[in-house]
């Protein structure tokens, strides 16, 4: 492990072991870090490691119950995020912190603003100042429109004025590309590597690696709150970093068995949707898992609701284990034994507030019936059934989802949807957000669902998921099926080439 | 009520700094609405009976309008923090009858209005620590406040009452006295305005209560007091109740145990009929004093058009929905006019 500070400068911020429990849960296990001027520092880790409660460390929100908080080498108590304020830490959360009501100017003072005799605010100061920050980030976003309905990227540039106008010293960011488009994470990173020539020491956290390897200098890895390793990314790979963070090899990454393809259980002819995506057609067998694959916006999400029916279907026809589904009927689809996993989990696969057993019960509303009732009995033991089938790590089955990580949570939309026992199962980007462990267990879960004689159709956008996963790729581009690629061609040139348009089907 | 307004959206203006001010238009707008809506009433009831803008009827109107302009500015501050405050019927009622009884047994006028404001300070601090440290919807909380203000007001005066004949005659005569037109009592709650939205625009303390209603989790990572200006919130409601207790008494001189019962649901009428939204972050003290001018106005309205007075409480029902409808479609206008200026930007 190499010290910068044999060379460089001290740093301006450091932790030095740090421990912080919440209840019977230790998030943090003597885990130190030290943030150098000039430098940013990517912080790795699955969901649950620990570098939210790290942050929030920082940041002054929580008090660490033990190790130090050194400032300039010197010991600080931060009481609350003031205190880190005003020692110069700005952090960047995954969710907006602003204040929809008040203007962008407002936004970036506020608790600060410029003040006037008798301390009142001075608005006009306020609204240069703001300007002047706009000018500095080359962008223009009036000082005076009200935070709400600024986009993401927007809203990370209002943040990250807040930070210059207290010349934040550390700049803090907890997954700021996660909603962003590709230009959007250019032009926040243009703005980070300014911040950094100019001596700031940012902290980096994201789960897409390539970022990391693009921008950072160093990294510290945490796994289930403890420190890992602290060391410079130069030399390292991708799955060197991903070893630190899980802890075991890559390789099982993507643990897909051989098998022989049954009989056709999903057989989609012609499917066309006006605007939509036009003349889709393929079948997928028992046993096999087919890859789909296609730039965001290629029509995938859209043709996989159109087979379960969600959208009507303006032409063509999809056969289910031999039975024609109706046109726009989810309930028959159901019935035939199709299940649909959505690509948003949050919003259309789970309802938040309910128990895991409730929302893996969804499903079976109808067959956990007795004398006209929900038979509880029934409903928990089959949702049991499913949660220890998918190893969901929960603490009680009543407890609500959104208590559960990210992974978790789309264990659960899997048990829900397993439990209805589907013949055919489209699963959408499953491992969206979701860390590494996790993402191998989902692998291996449908893996094991192929084996076992079910039809997969997988949807993602993440290429080696689908290189290492799918038994056959189907691409698609711009609304229509482009390429179909056996697992034995399939290489990113292959699929990313008729991704693109750039090769005939 | 639905007016034009939203039709002039600033959708066209290039961001210039200095010149859109977005946030304060759609405040302004919103305030306008009322005060049209209120002259379009007062001129069609002028219209209809000559009488109505006599001296005597403005001051009527005025008079009126007082007590619940005081308590209204009080609620708005806590409304704007994303809290409400229903226990300022109790808070009043009993304040009135304390400064009262203190008249009765012969005490100095300025010590009884000091009391009653000491009396609302204490029982704001009591709701302002409830809802801070207890971490309970506001609205039980107050809830609770109120019967337990007004079960102790009933045990306390039981079936005693306070008259204007218990009452020193100066302090009854500058109750309902003024200048020309313009009675005591409303210059007194206009000071009291003025200061608030003097207080709420130009100091950080007031910008922090919208900072803190518009998304409370940033304004605790932003290192604003949440705690303190929920506190400070709730108290200064309570003083408020307090004085407007002390002037109830001055006003009608009649007090028991009853007094302010149910005078909490026409506060919230006329702060949500101002425009200060019920989700916080939003809305002035103007526009709240507005409302109560706005609402108190239909009482003495009706009658001058020989229209009964029974229907009094659906037209605020209605004017109440609208303003809420209105609210909706400002909002949703704003919202695409932001939209708009984004694709701009892109």
């Amino acid at each position: 492990m190499t010290h910068p500070s044999d060379t460089g400068p001290a740093p301006v911020l450091a932790l030095k072991d740090i421990s912080k429990s919440f209840g019977a849960v230790r998030a943090l296990r003597d885990v130190s870090l030290e943030l150098f001027p000039g430098e940013v520092h990517a912080l790795a880790g699955e969901n649950g490691a620990g570098k939210s409660t790290l942050i929030k460390t920082l940041a002054g929100v929580h008090r660490p119950d033990a190790g130090q908080v050194l400032l300039d080498g010197e010991p600080v108590v931060f009481h609350g995020p003031g205190d880190a304020r005003d020692a110069g830490i700005a952090v960047i959360y995954q969710e907006p912190t602003l204040f929809p009501d008040l203007s962008i100017a407002e936004n970036i003072f506020m608790g600060r603003q410029p003040r006037r005799a008798l301390r009142r605010i001075d608005h006009r100061a306020t609204r240069d100042a703001t300007t002047a920050l706009m000018r500095r980030l080359g962008v223009s976003l009036d000082p005076d429109r009200p935070a709400r309905g600024l986009s993401i990227a927007d809203q990370q540039i209002v943040e990250i004025a807040k930070a210059l106008s207290f010349d934040a010293r550390v700049l803090i960011m907890d997954e700021p590309t996660a909603a962003l488009t590709h230009s959007e994470v250019a032009r926040l990173f243009g703005v980070v590597r300014a911040l950094r020539d100019q001596g700031a020491a940012v902290l980096f956290i994201s789960h897409r690696l390539e970022e990391i390897f693009e921008i950072c200098r160093r990294v510290t890895t945490l796994r289930d709150g403890a420190w890992i390793a602290s060391e410079p990314l130069a030399g390292m790979t991708e799955d060197d970093l991903v070893r630190r963070m899980v802890g075991r090899d890559l390789a099982e990454l993507y643990p897909k068995q051989d098998v022989t393809p049954g009989e056709v259980a999903l057989s989609v002819r012609r499917l066309t949707r006006e605007g939509v995506f036009t003349d889709v057609s393929f079948d997928v067998r028992r046993g096999e898992i087919v890859g789909l694959a296609g730039l965001v916006g290629a029509g995938r999400t859209e043709v996989a609701r159109a087979v379960f029916g969600i959208d009507r279907r303006d032409a063509g026809e999809v056969v289910v284990d031999g039975r024609k589904l109706t046109n726009g009927a989810p309930s028959t689809a159901m019935a035939a034994g199709l299940a649909l996993v959505p690509e948003d989990r949050r919003a259309q696969g789970l309802v938040m507030d309910m128990s895991i057993e409730r929302n893996i019960g969804l499903t079976g509303l109808g067959t956990t019936v007795r004398a006209g009732l929900m038979d509880r009995g029934a409903e928990r033991s089959r949702s049991l059934d499913w949660a220890v089938k998918l190893q969901v790590k929960y603490a009680r089955i009543a407890d609500t989802v959104n208590t559960l990580s990210g992974g978790n949570q789309q264990k659960v939309v899997l048990a829900k949807w397993l439990a209805t026992r589907p013949k055919v199962l489209i699963v959408d980007e499953p491992t969206r957000g979701i860390d590494v462990g996790t993402k191998t267990e989902v692998h291996r879960l449908l893996s094991w669902l192929a084996a076992d004689g079910v039809a997969v159709l997988m949807i993602s956008s993440d290429l080696p998921e689908i290189l290492g996963m799918a038994d056959r790729v189907l691409v698609m581009h711009e609304g229509r099926l482009t390429a179909e690629i056996p697992r034995t061609d399939a290489t990113e040139e292959t699929v990313m080439a008729a991704a693109t348009g750039r090769t005939a089907a | 009520m639905t007016v034009t307004a939203p039709d002039q959206a600033p959708v066209a203006e290039v961001p210039k700094a200095g010149a859109t001010r977005l946030v304060d238009r759609v405040f302004r707008m919103r305030e306008l609405a009322i005060l049209v809506v209120f002259l379009v009433m007062i001129a069609v009831t002028q219209a209809g009976n000559s009488a109505f803008l006599s001296e005597q009827g403005v001051k009527d109107l005025l008079l009126n309008a007082t007590i619940l302009v005081l308590v209204a500015t009080g609620q708005t501050l806590v409304v704007i923090t994303r809290n409400v405050d229903l226990s300022v019927g109790s808070t009043l009622g009993i304040s009135a009858f304390a400064a009262g009884l203190h008249l009765q047994n012969g005490g100095n006028p300025a010590v009884a209005v000091t009391l009653a404001v000491l009396l609302g300070i204490g029982f704001g601090l009591l709701n302002g620590l409830l809802v801070s440290l207890g971490q309970v919807p506001a609205l039980v909380v107050t809830l609770g406040t109120l019967y337990i203000i007004r079960g102790i007001d009933s045990i306390w005066v039981g079936s005693r009452q306070i008259t204007a004949a218990d009452l020193p005659g100066g302090f009854v005569d500058f109750g309902s006295g003024g200048l020309s037109a313009v009675p005591y009592l409303a210059l007194i709650a206009l000071a009291v305005l003025v200061a608030t939205a003097y207080y709420l625009k130009h100091f950080g303390g007031g910008r922090e209560l919208y900072a803190l209603g518009s998304n409370p989790e940033a304004a605790r990572l932003a290192g604003i007091p949440v705690r303190k200006r929920i506190l400070a919130a709730y108290t200064v409601c309570g003083a408020l109740a307090g004085l407007a207790g002390a002037m109830y008494l001055a006003r009608f001189g009649n007090v028991d145990s009853g007094t302010g019962s149910g005078y909490e649901l026409t506060v919230v009428s006329a702060v949500v009929v101002g425009g200060v939204a019920f989700t916080g972050g939003s809305g002035s003290v103007y526009g709240a004093a507005l409302g109560a001018l706005l609402l108190t106005s239909v009482n003495s309205v009706l009658p001058a058009l020989g229209v009964s007075s029974v229907w009094v409480l659906a037209i605020n029902g209605v004017l109440l929905v609208l303003a809420i409808a209105v609210d909706r479609i400002v909002a949703l206008r704003v919202a695409s006019a932001l939209k708009k200026r984004n694709a701009r930007h892109a």
